[in-house]
């Protein structure tokens, strides 16, 4: 099974790339401005494979911040906000979709893609 | 338990020491992600969709009361206050922080656990019956074997880089429950008609994109030929299994491809060099592992004492106790299966308080022993019967005496979409709905044995080709969408699934098994007749027809 990071660059649409942080795997994103924000709202969303690349050879310059960076897909809600384009990176934005255990707090839904 | 000597509690030491070291200058950057990553495998630290995860290995599904509580302190200082039991009797910690995870590693290697060998191309955690020592079933207590196992392949230097990942599977008894059919190599012990205790090994079974049940390449094997045997194994693996592409790598392929008896052929030969050298167990190394392992001191018990008589008169322990307990070798004990699948939890997770109240009920009433079976439930191997009411109550009160117990709410899952970064789709939330679809125990029990797997991509974690319903989450379009596969099975008499139909879609998946299960009562034969069974008999074509009717 090949992960996100494997799998072979296209871009069809607006895209921003991801990575998990080092020192605790938390979910992070590309900034335009090259740094790695945990907020989808910072990232850099480009449209076009070389736009991507850029930003994915940035984000592989130096590991001791994130690591494993890819590509992924982004839509925009009705208000122009940026929103996570596929199951999975919903579930990396908005958590486990089910109640931890011993946990009071509520499990995320998951937003319409 | 097994007890563990001064050069096991050294040599873990030493191995935090390094990992600690690493993860400095992996956070300093004088290591690199790509040199780092191999090492951090090599501990069982995985890197998911949201966190890392620490996979920690129990050998042959043993642990004692301290070693759970130790795991209890980890959830709680180092994770998010639980812990999840897996399908191959280990534990992960699925919120770890890469600085944490040192001292978290240290913390367990005071108790002796670890997860060395839990991830790479290596010989992995060696699994049994979680019933072992136990079973009034086996010919012999088969974490012996295990163990044996264990010290020869940890680290051992000809097969820490291996084509791909080797599980070894062991029952000692005829009604096999550690799936060992469906492991790289499984080695079934019995004795021959000369009274000797010996292995049928089975190779090139598996699951994951190209699942086969495993083959008999030798009907019987002396015991004291057990390694000499596996490294031959190993050596024709390491020499002939495919190297050039992943999906091929695994010892299955290997087998199906130049079939068994070739593969037989070659194991044999290479066997004849080695079986009188080195590796060959004599009577003095098997009593000395044998030594190591300390039995309870029994006492002389009634069988049905009246604590257990007057206690049955209560409808709910009386359902817990026929669901959960079962027959021990020593007349006045009983094993007690502990269920981790509370109707609508995750299947396989304990919280800290759970695992504190599991370890001080095996202070109490079990001999300070734990055992994980590849279930996802956990089992107090060795309690007085009498004890039973008084431990029913202490389970029942932190919600761990659901009586369901093989019943279709007992479902085996992986982590799936929700943690795994390989997955296509959720698996957790799927065994969830449907657990809450047979809330009714009383339905449950009425419906009969009847097990669940469930994974979230072809990888199979959840071991869905061998559920007598099998459910693989894939991915169209963006969608999670569900197969259906009936009639497998991971017992003695393992067998892969039949594929029902189309895929449906998430929120179709709970109502599909209700279909299914509405189609098996109406098609058995009596109410004795298992759901295995009467797929077995009939095919899928009676449930296909009933449940697409419907969708």
């Amino acid at each position: 099974m090949a992960a996100p990071q494997q799998q072979k660059l296209k871009v069809n649409g607006p895209v921003a790339v991801t990575a998990n942080r080092l020192s605790d795997g938390a979910v992070v994103w590309r900034t335009a401005e090259g740094n790695w924000s945990t907020a989808l709202a910072d990232a850099a969303v480009v449209t076009t494979a070389p736009e991507a690349i850029a930003l994915l050879e940035g984000a592989h310059k130096r590991d001791t911040d994130a690591v494993g960076a890819y590509v992924a897909p982004v839509v925009f809600g009705e208000d122009g906000s940026k929103l996570p384009g596929n199951l999975r990176e919903r579930i990396r934005v908005n958590g486990v979709t089910f109640t931890l255990p011993g946990s009071a707090t509520p499990a995320s839904t998951l937003p319409a893609a | 338990m097994y007890v563990y000597d001064e050069f096991d509690r050294a040599f873990l030491a030493e191995r935090v020491a390094d990992f600690r070291d690493q993860v400095e200058r992996r956070l300093s950057g004088a290591l690199s992600e790509d040199e780092f990553k191999p090492l951090r495998l090599m501990n069982g630290v995985y890197l998911q969709l949201h966190a890392y995860m620490l996979r920690i290995a129990i050998p042959y599904g043993t642990l004692s009361s301290d070693q759970l509580r130790r795991m209890a302190h980890v959830a709680r200082v180092y994770d998010r206050g639980y812990g999840h039991f897996t399908t191959r009797q280990n534990i992960q910690f699925n919120w770890i922080k890469l600085e944490d995870l040192p001292q978290a590693m240290a913390d367990l290697a005071e108790v002796g656990v670890h997860g060395i060998q839990t991830s790479g191309n290596c010989i992995r955690n060696v699994t049994t019956d979680q019933w072992a020592g136990a079973t009034p079933e086996e010919f012999d207590d088969p974490r012996i074997w295990a163990e044996i196992l264990r010290q020869y392949s940890t680290f051992h230097p000809e097969f820490t880089y291996l084509p791909r990942k080797f599980k070894i599977a062991i029952t000692a008894a005829p009604k096999d429950r550690a799936a060992t059919k469906v492991h790289d190599v499984g080695l079934r012990l019995h004795r021959n008609e000369e009274g000797e205790l010996g292995f049928e090994v089975l190779v090139g079974g598996g699951l994951g994109r190209t699942p086969f049940v495993g083959k008999s390449i030798r009907p019987f094997l002396p015991v004291r030929h057990v390694l000499s045997y596996i490294e031959a194994i190993m050596r024709v693996y390491n020499q002939f299994g495919r190297r050039d592409n992943i999906y091929k790598a695994r010892i299955k392929i290997l087998v199906h491809e130049i079939g068994a008896e070739a593969f037989a052929e070659a194991v044999e030969a290479e066997w004849a060099n080695i079986r009188d050298g080195a590796l060959k167990l004599t009577d003095e190394i098997i009593d000395d592992i044998r030594a190591r392992f300390l039995y309870p001191d029994f006492a002389a018990l009634e069988a049905e004492p009246a604590e257990l008589k007057a206690a049955l008169e209560d409808p709910r322990f009386a359902t817990w106790y026929r669901n959960s307990v079962h027959k021990h070798k020593v007349p006045g004990y009983s094993i007690v299966t502990i269920s981790l699948k509370p109707v609508g939890a995750p299947p396989g997770d304990a919280t800290a308080d759970q695992m504190d109240v599991v370890a001080d009920l095996a202070d109490a009433y079990a001999f300070h022993e734990i055992r994980v079976g590849h279930e996802q439930n956990l089992c107090l191997p060795n309690v007085a019967t009498k004890d039973l009411p008084e431990l029913w109550r202490q389970l029942d009160a932190a919600e761990l005496a659901t009586p369901n117990v093989n019943h279709i709410s007992d479902i085996i899952a992986c982590p799936g979409l929700d943690y795994c970064a390989l997955a296509n789709a959720r698996a957790i939330p799927v065994a969830q709905e449907i657990s809450k679809r047979f809330a009714d125990l009383d339905r449950s029990r009425g419906i009969g044995r009847l097990h669940v797997n469930i994974s979230g991509c072809i990888n199979a974690c959840g071991h869905h080709h061998v559920g007598h319903i099998g459910i693989l989450g894939v991915e169209k379009n963006g969608q999670e969408f569900y197969q259906i596969t009936l009639g497998g099975r991971a017992d003695e008499h393992a067998q892969l699934g039949t594929l029902l139909g189309p895929a449906v879609s998430y929120d179709q998946v709970p109502g599909l098994i209700e279909d299914i299960v509405d189609a098996y009562l109406e098609l058995r034969s009596s109410p004795k007749e298992l759901f295995i069974d009467t797929v077995h008999r009939l095919g899928v074509e009676p449930f296909k027809e009933r449940v697409y009717a419907t969708h």
